[in-house]
């Protein structure tokens, strides 16, 4: 049971996380470069226009999914394997994602990094 | 890439370890929380050291904002995965645990990956008339997100 909700907080989370930084990567490409524009029309003006873009909306909801999932899992205290295991699977779903999704050009350098750094994590946990 | 936006890729990267390690150590003071208790883990964020993490993962939250409003996700994450780095060297000196040999193998492979991602462009450009436009991609993405 213990491991069954280990992974079920594992799922949740990469699922979460994954949904929230393609829509927030989308909303931040609606909006455009974000130095310019707090440059052209002031920093409060830019902050409004990114609240009002509602993949941003969208987004901050599937991270705050993701941030309570992962209270939860790591009060359960199976941090060395959630931890690890979620971040490192994140790292991969976001390329396939990004690739599906925003149409990203991932080529073979961006694939490599990708899994190298999942790999990283993994060892860094382990 | 200019100075200025590697200085928000390590901003990405610095606040995202800080806030992590601050949460971290604000939990195992809390310790475990039931399912049963919902509003527990809502109340967690009154906890000092939660929600100075809390803080600082605002400050994430603006520097990552703003990469991504120039750069590709796929570029983004892996050059500020820094921070997993951050995290082992602030457990290291902080926390006074010892770097294991797969911690050093583990800094490397992270280390080697952003080198990689960071040499490559930063943005995918859509220059070609047959790309799908961005209202293309709020159907594909909410259909994908909304089962």
């Amino acid at each position: 049971m213990r491991h069954l909700h280990t992974w079920g907080a594992v799922a949740i989370i990469v699922f979460a996380s994954t949904a929230g930084d393609i829509l927030l990567s989308h909303a931040m490409k609606q909006v455009g470069d974000l130095g310019q524009l707090v440059r052209r029309s002031g920093f409060l003006s830019a902050v409004g226009r990114v609240l009002r873009t509602p993949s941003f909306m969208l987004g901050i909801a599937a991270m705050a999914v993701a941030f309570y999932s992962l209270l939860f899992g790591l009060s359960w205290g199976d941090v060395s394997l959630i931890v690890p295991a979620s971040t490192s699977l994140t790292f991969v779903t976001n390329a396939v994602a990004a690739k599906i999704f925003l149409r990203e050009r991932v080529d073979q350098r961006r694939w490599l990094a990708a899994l190298l750094v999942a790999g990283g994590v993994v060892l860094l946990a382990a | 890439m200019t100075f200025r936006k590697y200085l928000v890729l390590g901003g990405v990267a610095v606040f995202a370890a800080a806030g992590d390690s601050l949460l971290s150590a604000g939990m195992k003071q809390i310790g475990s929380v039931s399912l049963n208790h919902v509003s527990a883990i809502i109340l967690t964020v009154l906890n000092p050291m939660v929600a100075a993490g809390v803080v600082l993962l605002l400050g994430f939250l603006a520097c990552y904002m703003t990469a991504l409003s120039w750069a590709d996700l796929t570029y983004v994450l892996p050059a500020t995965s820094v921070s997993y780095i951050l995290l082992a060297l602030i457990a290291k000196f902080f926390l006074h645990e010892s770097i294991s040999m797969n911690r050093w193998l583990g800094i490397l492979l992270i280390s080697v990956g952003v080198g990689f991602v960071t040499q490559g462009p930063e943005l995918t450009h859509k220059k070609q008339a047959g790309e799908a436009k961005d209202g293309g991609l709020v159907v594909r993405l909410s259909s994908g997100v909304e089962p």
